[in-house]
């Protein structure tokens, strides 16, 4: 692990995505010389180096490699602060409102799905296996955009108290979710983590699948070109080693997801949310291409529920 | 065109929540009233009764038979309290100030058109001072609830301050009749206006409406009393009328006038019970205390 | 009434109102002699009285009067060992296959049986645990039978309740319940866990051990299978013990904060499922527009319900600027008339503290609020010389740095604030780390939703406070906790959504 170097070490080949690049780099002989792309990190709807300087050296399938950043603590205390400030806006919005910004993100991943897949297919996919993640993604996406102004119909209820008062129970969003993604799905179990969560109007700050890190930049990008506000959905890249307990142990941050068979990490994850009693949900690897794992439950996770009394008189 | 300049704005007064309303007078109710605090509060109840005859029957004969009963509510038992006032129409004003003479019981009469109050101001006026020369030492109107339910506010008040000016020496209770208000924050913006207006008591009930006192209604005028009292200094007394039959509901709403107003408003000149059937109910518990006996209304007249 | 004159108002205008020098009540005590305690009482295991395999046993005493009412059985490792197989072979060999329509005959069973010996439960809550027998009688047995009611319902409805879900039990439920409100919080935990097919061990609160074995005496009248419920006596050590067994599937905790991190921690990496009801400092927030004298009673049975022994208590009062003097001053013409004492009088507004312990801790914080700058005020009332007591107490001109309106107090403690705009009063709100709950005041529909909404608490109270129903989901945001007890949603922790 490079740890000091500041600048970005171009890849040794470049990256086989070629076919929707405009410069038309690698397959196609040309003297011109490709301008090569960035990765970088997502927090406020900007996209900043991580303030480390530091980055670590992803290896794609054709044997090249790219630099992505290595976020540190700091990145995360960042993004806690972004998510923070849009939380409450972006949960005062209408559902009606987020479903649509939901469905635009769906939209989005649809028309750039040809470098979703290529990016894929760099990260060791088959073609085929890539074209059904990117179309299940887009999906599943859709399916959530669906449900932001229908869950709260399903998990709320109006109370028949023994007494003069009108007394319902509705969901609110969590706050803020920290969530470390599944480490062996690029992008689906990306979507599928994310999705749920920001449908209810919570922000979230995900760390990326370390190995697979490529595509959750592209989706960055996705997402910033899809009316989500600024801070809503902030996507590191790095090593959970390092960072799985900045998510668990930050004191504001009201929930934390991880994926993870590790039982140790487990252990550590649900250890550290006592600190400020934080919601924890720990699950192991999914098959994120069964329907099972879409539900209107995973947006469950991420909700509170408030029950509101008031009399009934005149 | 300009606008009326309003004597009362509805604004002056707070809002009242009827749910919280009925909470605080159940927990009143569950107020155990026991041994000499039940003894000495029957008799504090006794001497606050206005026993009340309003009947188109009422006859000579009856009213001067209700003053016997005022002065002599049971001499069986030594130590029960006479009543406060006898309250009677108009033209029984003078039969009983003649048969009360050497006692210090009080005439109240009604007036102003009692009970429906639809006449014209020179009419109810003429009413009370009649009553008034009568001999009355109370008056007990009733406003105009048709202009109030229109938000006519200023012809109320002005109605009561005009009754008011016409009582000359007499003491003014004012009857909301809360029956016919609807709402209890009608009851306290119309409390509000009276109190305004110049009443020296405000009272829920003619008697004649359905439903008459209320704990709920009697417990936001007193609301009003206190918020008063808090602003100027100045007591206003209350008389809550209809409906209250029984002694254990007397000594609740006892309870609240004690914990709402506290301890100077524990006596007939700030507090009444516009009643005709609770006299005898607080005997036949007086006597209970006193024999340990549940009682029998065959032991006790009805007058 | 001739007597009524101007020199009289005058005289009354500089005079506060008088609430104590007439119409005092007479004592009006409830009888205890239809209360049956033992002398000694042991664990309930398996459906049968077990002696502690300690042998030790700790003194519940009475709050009020510090007499000794009875020995508890201490349950060790072992005893918590033995229920918790209980409730496993239960569970397994009886409970979870029965029919949910046969489950919800016993637990109607059981709400019936305290319905019948309702006054015998209140006359010993309310010596156990010092709370007025009022409450107890109108508030905690009441609410508990009703619990027990309205979840028999659910146990053969289960399937409606979880849209798109096959929902299943959990297996063995460990409860650990606190002393503010010891029936009711049984009821709270045992009846949800049954209906839903989960056995149950469950551990009260070391003070108030005395309503839980009566209530084991009753599974018994209503023939419910052995092991169902066991009732394991103890203090903290009996607690960890049932938190640390391997073989339990789910905690349900209610208590502090402090002691819900280290339950959330130790379970860490188990699989256990957990709902936690932890602490408060609800704000109860009254506008200018409210129905004052009523929020005065909202304020009152906020902070002076149960001595304040409550987690969703308002304990931290905003007045708007305009109004905050008048509130104030009704405010404590109010407390004069609240009666504090003996918790068996009937007429007791506010009872003993739970335990010395308790009062010590709550004491420390009237001085620390007092050296902190904060003006205190108490009412009038005269408490008893014998026994644990302390008067209904304001702290006015208090601020959010103030540790009395920062931390959880669990006593007749009330820190008033003052504020101009909604946005100062939506922020201060919610500037603690406790969520669960919150009380506005406003004439405002529009300003009613918009408040309430904007509270991060789990129970919003508006223009009322502190109400509770069995089908009323009741739980915290942030720090106060997660999961919810009561209602449908109080469901879902005791179960398994396949």
């Amino acid at each position: 692990m490079a740890t000091t170097k500041p600048t970005r070490k171009p890849a040794a080949t470049p990256i086989k995505t070629t076919e929707v690049q405009s410069n038309g780099n690698g397959s196609v002989k040309s003297d011109r010389i490709g301008v090569l792309k960035t990765y970088k990190i997502f927090i406020n709807g900007q996209f900043p180096r991580t303030e480390s300087g530091r980055y670590y050296s992803l290896k794609l399938k054709d044997g090249s490699a790219v630099n992505m950043c290595l976020s540190s603590r700091k990145d995360i205390r960042n993004s806690v602060v972004a998510a923070r400030n849009a939380q409450e806006k972006w949960a005062e919005k209408t559902a009606y409102n987020r479903s649509q910004i939901l469905y635009r993100i769906g939209e989005m991943l649809e028309t750039r799905s040809a470098q979703f897949i290529a990016e894929l297919v760099s990260l060791g996919s088959s073609a085929a296996a890539a074209k059904t993640e990117v179309e299940t993604a887009v999906d599943r996406l859709i399916y959530y955009a669906g449900w932001c102004d229908k869950y709260n119909q399903i998990f709320s209820s109006v109370n028949p108290v023994s007494s003069s008062h009108f007394n319902f129970s509705s969901t609110e969003p969590v706050g803020v979710v920290g969530m470390i993604a599944p480490e062996s799905s690029a992008l689906l179990g990306l979507i599928s983590i994310i999705a749920p969560a920001i449908a209810s109007g919570n922000t979230v700050i995900v760390l990326a699948s370390e190995s697979k890190a490529l595509a959750a930049v592209t989706l960055s990008e996705v997402i910033h070109s899809s009316d989500v506000p600024a801070g809503v959905v902030n996507i590191l890249t790095g090593k959970r080693s390092e960072l799985a307990a900045q998510f668990s142990t930050h004191m504001d941050i009201n929930a934390v997801y991880v994926n993870t068979n590790d039982a140790a990490l487990k252990k550590q994850t649900e250890t550290d949310a006592a600190l400020n009693v934080k919601r924890a949900r720990v699950e192991g690897e999914q098959n994120w291409l069964d329907e099972s794992t879409q539900s209107p439950y995973r947006i469950m996770d991420y909700l509170e529920v408030k029950t509101t009394w008031h009399p009934i008189g005149i | 065109m300009g606008t009326t300049l309003l004597k009362y704005h509805p604004a002056q007064s707070p809002t009242v929540d009827q749910v919280g309303v009925e909470e605080r007078c159940a927990r009143f109710q569950t107020r155990s009233i026991k041994n000499s605090s039940k003894i000495g509060a029957l008799k504090l109840a006794m001497s606050m009764i206005d026993l009340t005859t309003l009947e188109g029957k009422d006859s000579e004969g009856k009213v001067k038979q209700l003053c016997y009963k005022a002065m002599h509510p049971h001499d069986a038992m030594p130590g029960v309290p006479q009543v406060a006032a006898v309250c009677v129409y108009p033209t029984m004003v003078k039969v009983a100030k003649t048969a009360l003479k050497g006692s210090k019981i009080n005439v109240a009469s009604v007036a102003t058109a009692f009970p429906s109050g639809l006449a014209p101001l020179k009419v109810k006026l003429d009413d009370t001072k009649f009553a008034v020369n009568e001999g009355a030492d109370e008056i007990d109107m009733v406003i105009s609830r048709g202009k109030f339910l229109q938000g006519d506010y200023n012809f109320v008040f002005d109605e009561i301050a005009a009754i008011k000016e016409a009582c000359g020496k007499a003491h003014l209770k004012v009857i909301l009749e809360t029956g016919e208000l609807c709402t209890l924050d009608n009851v306290r913006k119309a409390s509000d206006i009276a109190i305004l207006a110049g009443a020296d008591f405000i009272k829920t009930s003619t008697g004649k409406i359905q439903p008459a006192a209320t704990m709920p209604v009697t417990l936001v005028m007193l609301e009003a009393i206190r918020d008063y009292y808090y602003a100027t200094g100045k007591m206003i007394g209350m008389k809550p009328a209809g409906g209250i039959a029984n002694s254990k509901l007397a000594l609740h709403y006892l309870v609240m006038v004690k914990e709402t107003l506290g301890a100077a408003w524990l006596s007939p000149d700030w507090f009444r019970f516009g009643a005709s059937k609770l006299a005898n109910d607080i005997l036949m518990q007086l006597a209970k205390q006193e024999t340990g006996n549940y009682q029998s209304l065959n032991y006790f007249s009805i007058d | 009434m001739s007597k009524k004159s101007v020199k009289a108002s005058k005289e009354a205008s500089s005079a506060a109102l008088d609430f104590t020098s007439a119409f005092v009540y007479d004592p009006a005590p409830e009888s205890s002699s239809h209360a049956e305690i033992k002398p000694q009482y042991e664990l309930f295991i398996n459906g049968k009285w077990v002696k502690p395999s300690s042998n030790k046993y700790f003194n519940t005493i009475s709050p009020s009067t510090e007499k000794v009412l009875s020995k508890i059985a201490e349950a060790n490792e072992a005893d918590v060992d033995l229920a918790v197989k209980a409730a496993r072979n239960a569970y397994e060999k009886v409970w979870k296959n029965m029919p949910g329509k046969e489950r919800a005959k016993y637990i109607y069973r059981i709400a019936r049986l305290i319905q019948e010996r309702a006054r015998e439960f209140a006359v010993i809550e309310s010596m156990d645990g010092g709370k007025p027998i009022r409450e107890s009688r109108d508030v905690d047995v009441p609410l508990a039978a009703a619990h027990f009611f309205y979840y028999a319902g659910w146990a053969d409805k289960l399937e409606y309740a979880f849209p798109g879900k096959n929902p299943t039990s959990l297996g063995v439920a460990g409860q650990i319940i606190p002393w503010n409100f010891p029936l009711l919080m049984a009821a709270w935990k045992i009846a949800p866990a049954l209906a839903t097919g989960n056995t149950v061990v469950l551990k009260p609160a070391e003070t108030t051990s005395l309503t839980a074995l009566k209530l084991a005496e009753l599974f018994q009248d209503a023939g419910l299978p052995p092991g169902v419920v066991n009732i394991v006596t103890g203090a903290g050590a009996t607690g960890a013990a049932i938190v640390n067994h391997p073989d339990i599937d789910k905690i349900a905790f209610t208590g502090s904060t402090d002691v819900g991190k280290i339950i959330q921690k130790a379970i860490a990496g188990t699989g256990k499922k957990a709902t936690l009801e932890l602490g408060g400092k609800a704000a109860n927030i009254i506008f200018e527009d409210a129905p004052l004298d009523q929020a005065v009673e909202g304020i009152v049975n906020g902070i002076f319900f149960n001595q304040g022994h409550v987690c969703c208590a308002g304990s931290r009062l905003f007045v708007q600027e305009g109004v905050a003097d008048v509130v104030i001053r009704k405010l404590k013409d109010r407390m004069e008339s609240l009666q504090v004492g003996d918790p068996m009088d009937k007429n007791t507004d506010v009872g003993a503290i739970n335990s010395s312990e308790q009062l010590k801790k709550i004491n420390e914080y009237l001085k620390i609020g007092v050296n902190e700058g904060a003006e205190m005020y108490q009412s009038s009332c005269k408490i008893p010389s014998k026994g644990f007591f302390c008067k209904p107490t304001l702290f006015l001109h208090t601020s959010q740095s103030h540790r009395v309106v920062q931390e959880e107090i669990f006593g007749p403690v009330l820190a008033v604030q003052t504020f101009r705009t909604v946005d100062e009063v939506i922020e201060k709100a919610n500037n603690t780390p406790f969520g669960l709950s919150a009380g506005v005041w406003t004439d405002k529909g529009s300003k009613i939703f918009s408040l309430t909404t904007k509270m991060k608490a789990g129970v919003v109270w508006a223009n009322t406070y502190n109400k509770f129903d069995p089908a009323s989901p009741f739980g915290g945001y942030k720090e106060s906790g997660f999961g919810r007890e009561g209602g449908l949603h109080g469901l879902l922790p005791y179960l398994q959504l396949n």
